[in-house]
């Protein structure tokens, strides 16, 4: 190919490949940018897939980060519907399935996550789906409606998006949890509890501790999910969301460093001074916890998309963010800052009945984390006050008469 | 389609037609514009793309919601004409809108 190796290769498509490709561009980077894609889609959001693009409310074109002539315009060359197989880091160039090899200069992996599946029998039943992709979000859609029954097998926060779009669509929906309560991973007992009694309230039944050991078909086609103890819950379409592992063997085949997610520096620079890894794939640090961890969200792609932007194009670093991610759910709007490590207690403002409160994680004075539900004020300023590691008083703070701007002064 | 001129913090200009329908937000992302991030691509959730509305344009562009207005509140560089983008509905009604970005995005 090639013989001078200039320019960004991007493998992955996706938010962050999408977003570090437009902000390279941005910032004045002339070089050629490849940016390189298993699915046949131009970059796009995921986020609505599960609530607002599922119910209706948004199409492909508000679904698309940038519009599909932005690519050639911006001088980005966008290799879709394929796969890059092998990275060469001593010839600095990239397999593709199909037999192309490209060069690069610097690299960028942003190859995301994938959607777990459950190696049990009945699994591969039609009607048998997983969310990550619009594919999958087509084929999900198309199975719910009126009388529809959706069975969730993973109470996280895609399968409670999806039960809350399901019913909006005029079907029914049950979520069978394998912990004793939903969002157990990542979130706190108070918020399953109101997240649980809040669907409950609208129709959705939950089965907690569930052990999930078949799919039960007809046709070809999945008509139950069998429990552990021989129950079988009737549905017409079962969704997993059982967690989503980080596509990372390319970088580890390529021998860089893999710990759960491919391990990046502050810049999402891996080990290799030539490679970035930004998205759902990485594991980064997080300074504000002293630790690394593997964050799944938009606002960490955008963050990592910006990091690496801001190195290859020679511009100051971007300031450290404080992590953030929100859901929707009916008419809930739940936002989620901060990571609740070393958190010795948790402190409920607002009012968990009438679903305007947040769940603040204390250590100390400090706000490790913040779950807000219809509570803006609660989570923007419990964000900043988390960024800043800002002590507050926890009387005041959980005095509602007292405002947010009054509790951070 | 409706005009929309973005200015940046910087004074550099966009002039975009925007299809009716489209946020004020999406119009900026969809073109590529700095200072108009979007991160959570307009749930109202995140307040990453605070613009200041043209003084002449403020009342055509509609009402807050009290949800915006509560993530604006805590935005920075907040002023009276402040809004998010992403609340704003392009309309016919809106050809030669005028916004600007401020500081905290550039």
């Amino acid at each position: 190919m090639s013989e001078t190796h200039s320019g960004t290769l991007i493998i992955g498509a996706g938010h962050a490949g999408g977003t570090v490709a437009a902000l390279l561009r941005q910032y004045g980077y002339e070089a050629p940018i490849a940016m390189v894609g298993e699915e046949p889609l131009a970059p796009y959001q995921r986020p609505p897939l599960s609530k607002a693009w599922l119910k209706g409310e948004a199409d492909a074109d508000s679904l698309a980060l940038r519009p599909d002539s932005f690519y050639a315009e911006a001088n980005i060359d966008l290799v879709l519907g394929v796969r890059a197989t092998t990275i060469h880091r001593a010839a600095k160039t990239a397999d593709l399935s199909g037999g192309r090899t490209l060069p690069y200069e610097t690299l960028i992996i942003a190859t995301g996550a994938r959607a777990r599946t459950l190696p049990i029998p009945g699994a591969d039943l039609r009607g048998v789906l997983t969310l990550r992709s619009a594919a999958d979000a087509e084929a999900l859609k198309a199975l719910l409606g009126p009388g529809k029954r959706l069975a969730v097998i993973g109470g996280g926060y895609i399968g409670l998006e999806a039960t809350a779009s399901a019913l909006a669509l005029g079907g029914s929906a049950v979520v069978l949890e394998r912990e004793p309560r939903i969002l157990a991973r990542v979130s706190c007992e108070a918020l399953s509890t109101f997240f649980t009694d809040y669907h409950r309230a609208r129709g959705v039944a939950f089965e907690v501790n569930a052990m999930v050991e078949s799919l039960e078909g007809a046709g070809g086609h999945v008509t139950g999910v069998r429990l552990a103890g021989g129950r079988t819950i009737a549905c017409d379409v079962a969704l997993i969301g059982v967690g989503a592992p980080p596509n990372e063997e390319i970088a580890r085949d390529a021998g860089l460093e893999c710990a759960g997610g491919i391990v990046v520096d502050e810049h999402a620079r891996t080990a290799d001074p030539a490679i970035f890894a930004i998205g759902d794939v990485t594991k980064r640090p997080l300074a504000l916890y002293q630790r690394s961890f593997r964050l799944e969200s938009v606002a960490n792609a955008l963050e990592q998309a910006r990091q690496a932007a801001c190195a290859i194009t020679g511009r100051p670093a971007p300031a450290q963010e404080v992590t953030w991610n929100w859901s929707d759910q009916y008419d809930l709007k739940y936002q989620f800052a901060g990571m609740p490590f070393d958190v010795d207690d948790v402190l409920v403002r607002g009012d968990m009945a009438a679903a305007k409160f947040a769940v603040f994680h204390l250590k100390g004075d400090l706000i490790q984390a913040v779950e807000a539900v219809n509570a803006p004020a609660e989570f923007m300023m419990g964000k900043r006050l988390i960024g800043e590691r800002r002590p507050i008083s926890r009387e005041r703070l959980a005095d509602t008469t007292i405002s947010m701007k009054e509790v951070a002064a | 389609m409706a005009k929309v001129t973005y200015v940046e913090h910087s004074g550099a200009e966009h002039v975009i037609d925007v299809k009716t329908g489209l946020s004020v937000m999406e119009g900026a992302v969809k073109h590529n514009i700095p200072g108009i991030d979007a991160d959570c691509g307009g749930a109202c959730a995140c307040a990453t793309c605070h613009v200041y509305v043209d003084e002449a344009w403020v009342a055509k562009t509609g009402e807050k919601s009290a949800m915006e207005e509560s993530m604006l509140d805590f935005a920075e560089n907040v002023e009276p004409t402040s809004r998010l983008s992403c609340q704003i509905k392009v309309t016919d009604a809106l050809d030669g809108l005028i916004i600007r970005m401020p500081e905290s995005q550039h």
